[in-house]
């Protein structure tokens, strides 16, 4: 029976993401993740840090709680971004259109993208005062 | 992430191992910036030993596509099955040469 909750809380900076996707990682391989799902979930959880770490306290800093839990029926990874900077919902960003040629590609909110389509579920809620994302992929 | 880069003429190969992501793609991006001159005719991208690609990695593969578009060609070669995935999903598939 999995029921396992691991936090981390990091300073919201791009060159924290090497510990991010670690710890990540760590609870993965537990759980026996594929190599498959352990890429597009460490792509989703870069896309969602580093997107906190860019814009969530610009032009100060602060910092990021990463709460994630492995569950069973079926077995799931959630994991959750917690910051207390501008709300922001990443997920009314308009998709990107992929079929443009190289010239007219525009590569913002393409990060956004990938993790939508690899996710199971991308969840967003602003509450008392922090901005909640959610990510949920079965394993 | 390591970058090894070899030089034939005016062909350029770029073997890079490990993670492009967004602490890692800056430096390939200086790597481009300052290897492909304007006599580089083919450029070669080789991601054998490539183990993830983030967005910030697609943002300098596009760069890279761009500046050959201009001068000449650009192959990405030894894609693995789910780095081929990441490219089918964000069209990058249209866009590389995936040799």
């Amino acid at each position: 029976m999995n029921n396992k909750v691991y936090e981390l809380e990091v300073a919201a900076l791009t060159e924290k993401l090497p510990k991010v996707t670690e710890f990540v990682d760590l609870h993965l391989e537990e759980a026996g993740c594929s190599m498959k799902a352990q890429m597009q979930i460490d792509i989703a959880v870069e896309e969602i840090f580093v997107n906190i770490a860019h814009y969530a306290y610009e032009p100060g800093t602060g910092n990021a709680v990463i709460r994630m839990a492995i569950k069973d029926n079926p077995l799931r990874a959630e994991i959750a971004f917690i910051d207390s900077g501008t709300p922001y919902n990443p997920l009314e960003k308009k998709d990107p259109d992929v079929t443009l040629s190289a010239e007219d590609r525009q590569i913002g909110g393409l990060g956004i993208y990938m993790t939508k389509k690899s996710m199971d579920d991308v969840t967003y809620e602003f509450k008392d005062g922090h901005n909640i994302l959610t990510l949920v992929k079965n394993l | 992430m390591t970058i090894d880069k070899k030089l034939n003429g005016n062909e350029l190969t770029l073997a890079i191992e490990g993670r492009l992501d967004t602490t890692t793609a800056p430096d390939l991006e200086k790597v481009v910036d300052e290897s492909v001159t304007s006599d580089i005719t083919s450029l070669i991208i080789d991601f054998a030993k490539l183990e993830y690609i983030s967005s910030a990695g697609l943002r300098v593969l596009l760069k890279s596509q761009k500046i050959m578009n201009k001068q000449g060609e650009m192959k990405v070669t030894n894609v693995s099955d789910v780095i081929g995935e990441i490219f089918e999903v964000t069209g990058f598939s249209d866009i590389l040469t995936i040799a």
